[in-house]
């Protein structure tokens, strides 16, 4: 049983005084995401991705490895602000705090692969 | 984890059956959730059968006519019977609204009443609004300014000031919007949820408050205001339609202006 106040016990430790970095990061993301998704959607059918050669060569050029960096960027960033919501909203206790790590951890991965990999293409295409 | 499901001693049985006097021809059928703290049976969920004929067109006055008549021990709050008191906040036939200004006519069939979802049950209707409470006086519900009143007058306003808390202060702080949100259900530890936000955003846009930025400050959190997800169920739950998520909405707006 706890004797402390109502509202001590809402006011807990206090704001936070961020979020809003958060709210803005996830708006601009989405924003960014409508052309980039939109291009990409346009534009993979015209690619025969069984081709290994010819999807090197597609990635290769500048036209198309720079909007794909953008998209990973911006796709994988809006993911986890997305998804570190979702963990926030649901998970709780001490499963919330290996959750968040392992999405960062899983997010920061997956991130630096495919750049890594949209890079080391057009650099040895170059 | 967000719990999902009732844990055992919560579960809803079938309960009492009272019917309706012989004789009567206009008879509906209200099952009521009831739940005694006292005793350690599951809550359950009687039916009224309600001969409308000699009762009001309200769901307040069938409530009232149960006790009356019927079965005394059901519990409810209940205070103005108009709609400016907010005490007979509950869920009927699925959504939060009045009791006092939700007309048996306007609902079909079979009527559901329950607490408003979510809270702590006091008995039958009756939530525990203690947290609720608290996130209210949390957001400090007062003037605050530094500069002192003038001595001869009251702090002046414009006409279109005015207006622009108008709407805002019509609130009744009958928890029906922030009981409807489920990021209150989950969150509402640390989540002030619409009716608390809806308070904190009166206050943001009265021009004679001085304490605009600490306010925000107290507001920019993760959990305080952005778990709101605008689904809006708020709005769509306020019986005195006003519009909480757009309140919330704007002072998103107010938070990201500020830094930008």
């Amino acid at each position: 049983m706890s004797l402390e106040s109502p509202l001590g016990k809402f006011l807990g430790h206090g704001s936070a005084r961020r979020g809003t970095e958060h709210w803005w990061a996830q708006k601009l993301t989405a924003v960014a995401l409508v052309p980039l998704t939109l291009w990409f959607v346009i534009t993979l059918p015209g690619l025969d991705i069984r081709d290994l050669a010819a999807a090197r060569a597609w990635i290769a050029e500048p036209i198309n490895a720079i909007p794909l960096l953008l998209l990973v960027i911006a796709g994988l960033y809006h993911s986890l602000l997305g998804l570190q919501v979702v963990v926030e909203d649901y998970v709780h206790g001490a499963l919330k705090v290996v959750t968040l790590l392992g999405l960062q951890l899983l997010h920061w991965a997956l991130a630096v692969a495919a750049i890594y990999s949209v890079i080391v293409i057009s650099v040895g295409a170059a | 984890m967000a719990e999902f499901q009732l844990p055992p001693n919560s579960r809803v049985r079938p309960g009492k059956h009272f019917p309706a006097p012989a004789g009567a021809s206009n008879v509906r059928r209200f099952s009521i959730y009831r739940y005694d703290p006292d005793s350690s049976e599951n809550p359950r969920l009687d039916t009224y059968e309600v001969d409308m004929d000699s009762c009001g067109p309200m769901v307040l006055d069938v409530l009232i006519k149960i006790k009356n008549e019927i079965d005394p021990t059901l519990t409810f709050r209940r205070s103005c019977r108009e709609g400016i008191c907010g005490s007979c906040a509950m869920n009927i036939a699925g959504g939060n609204t009045l009791a006092c200004t939700q007309a048996t006519a306007d609902l079909q069939g079979d009527i559901k009443i329950y607490p408003l979802p979510h809270m702590p049950v006091v008995k039958d209707l009756v939530p525990d609004l203690t947290n609720f409470y608290a996130q209210y006086a949390s957001i400090k519900p007062w003037l605050q300014t530094r500069t002192p009143a003038p001595p001869d007058q009251e702090r002046l306003q414009s006409k279109e000031d005015q207006e622009k808390i108008n709407t805002p202060s019509a609130c009744i702080l009958c928890a029906c919007c922030s009981t409807s949100c489920p990021s209150y259900w989950w969150n509402s530890d640390r989540y002030l949820g619409p009716a608390a936000l809806l308070a904190a955003y009166r206050w943001l846009v009265d021009s004679r408050d001085e304490a605009t930025g600490e306010r925000l400050d107290e507001l920019e959190d993760p959990f305080r205001i952005y778990r709101c997800h605008t689904i809006m169920n708020c709005t769509n739950a306020c019986p005195k339609d006003l519009n909480p998520a757009k309140a919330i909405a704007e002072t998103k707006k107010m938070l990201a202006a500020r830094s930008h």
